[in-house]
């Protein structure tokens, strides 16, 4: 294919493999033994709508489906069907695995999804991965609730047949249709225990409290489920204050972080960890840079506004360093003793999870956290894959998964 | 000082790149506008092919004179080579990196004889 770039030049790319695209990674995964201990990837995704029409063959509303696959049928890619968002995550093509993975080839036999993935685990030297949808990070945002709700259940069904029951390195936490509090009851009820599930997932770009009333019973049965609830990350730029912004820099710098800041802010504030002691909770993708912020701001207005918040029985920091985070997109400040003390301050070695984020724009490679150089061994391990191992209880068996080339 | 052969000329047309190694280093080599220029290909940030991405004339704001913002167009002049990885962008010139040109990739040499091309490590 060729791709346009400035001032009417081409440039021809006859093939792409992301595995020869990331033949650094793989070099880096050997010099630095990553063979010697396991990493999880707790945050990674694909292109759902890549399979669209499979998707839809699980699709439990008959008349949905046949619009959704009327609109699909043009390969527009769910337009019409899934809320679209403008956004130039690929930076014009400058993040070239975006327009070229469209000629990627695959073997025959192995889902597209599963060899794409594996490719780069591989090249990486990850054993697991925690894949996530891409597209359907914006589904909170469809204005019809039973369409979140059906293209949920028809995306669930679709990965747990066809990906997670295949694969065993692939895990995923089910995405919750949260606009609706009795259709996630069902999703619960029917995914907890299945092949691949790792835990139950709300997509955060959306206008829910999480305090509400309606989802303290979908909170027990998570909870009794044994298996923890993410909040993932995601950007509105529809939204009034993002709309203010003309560049999609500013909107991913703080959208990313803005929807999780307001669903943490209420979750203990509303003192929901003493509701469900036992329900571990992960935040995904916003990266690490604002939780000295929400620790040190809620702790000094809880000291002076406590009769607001009569659920909590300790500090609101102390609440937040209870629970675990992904590292991804980690910003590495000029100072690291800044970066230093934020792993201090969330107690890094046992609460951060290490993500890619792979495919996404601003992936981290492990060596993000491997090369930190105020990190003594045993808490890079623990971060890229020992606190994963013990907290989704992986089986991944003595040796490693990974190819490493 | 070992000079690694990059190409011949007449097969290295003017805009485009070869990637060389030879032991541990893995060069970029850039055909700009009758000129040569290597760099390391290693990224500065996670280490990432630096060198394999697209070539892109930077980009610029046009400010009128008074102060607004009137459009965006290529630099005529500057021209950047940028990672594949995420997009790290450095001077094709200089192998500076655009936005923090305190920061610079390994230039090495580049040694014409005739119609060959070779680099200089």
């Amino acid at each position: 294919m060729e791709l346009p770039l400035s001032n009417d030049r081409r440039m021809k790319v006859d093939e792409f493999d992301s595995g020869k695209m990331l033949a650094n990674a793989a070099r880096q995964a050997k010099q630095r033994n990553y063979d010697q201990f396991p990493i999880v990837d707790v945050d990674s995704h694909h292109y759902e709508l890549e399979s669209f029409n499979e998707i839809l063959e699980y699709m439990p509303d008959p008349v949905m489906k046949q619009l959704a696959q009327m609109a699909n049928s043009g390969n527009s890619k769910g337009v019409g069907v899934m809320p679209g968002g403008v956004g130039y995550q690929d930076m014009g093509g400058r993040a070239i695995r975006y327009p070229l993975r469209r000629i990627e080839k695959t073997e025959p036999g192995v889902h597209r999804d599963i060899s794409l993935t594996r490719r780069w685990m591989d090249a990486m030297g990850i054993d697991i991965a925690v894949l996530f949808p891409s597209p359907m990070l914006q589904l909170g945002l469809h204005p019809q609730v039973e369409a979140e709700v059906a293209l949920s259940f028809a995306y669930n069904r679709w990965l747990s047949e066809r990906v997670l029951e295949e694969e065993a390195r692939i895990r995923s936490m089910i995405y919750l249709p949260f606009n609706d509090p009795d259709a996630c009851i069902r999703m619960v009820k029917e995914f907890a225990g299945k092949k691949g599930v790792a835990g139950f997932m709300i997509t955060s770009v959306r206008f829910k409290p999480v305090h509400h009333n309606s989802y303290m019973r979908l909170y027990s049965m998570i909870e009794e489920t044994g298996l923890p609830l993410a909040f993932h990350a995601g950007y509105n730029w529809g939204e009034q204050s993002m709309g203010m912004m003309n560049k999609f820099i500013s909107v991913h710098a703080l959208g990313f972080v803005w929807y999780n800041m307001v669903h943490m802010t209420n979750w203990v504030i509303n003192a929901l960890p003493e509701r469900f002691p036992k329900l571990k909770v992960i935040w995904i993708e916003s990266g690490l840079a604002w939780l000295p912020f929400m620790i040190q701001r809620l702790d000094n207005e809880y000291m002076m506004r406590s009769s607001e918040c009569p659920g909590l029985k300790k500090l609101p920091g102390e609440y937040i360093t209870d629970m675990f985070y992904t590292s991804q997109p980690m910003e590495v400040p000029r100072d690291m003793s800044l970066l230093e003390a934020t792993f201090r301050c969330i107690k890094a070695e046992s609460q951060l999870l290490y993500s890619s984020d792979y495919p996404h724009w601003d992936f981290d490679l492990p060596s993000t956290i491997y090369d930190l150089p105020f990190l003594k061994e045993k808490a890079k391990r623990d971060i890229l894959g020992g606190n994963a191992v013990k907290l989704f209880k992986l089986d991944i068996g003595a040796g490693k998964l990974a190819k490493v080339a | 000082m070992a000079e690694v052969f990059v190409a011949k000329v007449s097969e290295f047309p003017d805009g485009e790149r070869k990637i060389v190694q030879h032991g541990a280093h893995d060069i970029g080599v850039f055909h700009w506008e009758g000129e040569f220029y290597a760099y390391s290909n290693l990224c500065l940030h996670q280490g990432g092919p630096a060198c394999e991405g697209l070539i892109m004339h930077q980009v610029e704001d046009v400010i009128g004179p008074d102060k607004t913002w009137i459009g965006q167009k290529f630099s005529d002049s500057q021209v950047n080579f940028v990672c594949p990885w995420h997009g790290y962008e450095y001077d094709l010139k200089t192998g500076e990196c655009v936005p923090d040109r305190r920061l610079r990739l390994r230039k090495y040499s580049v040694v014409r004889r005739g119609d060959d091309v070779f680099v200089s490590i």
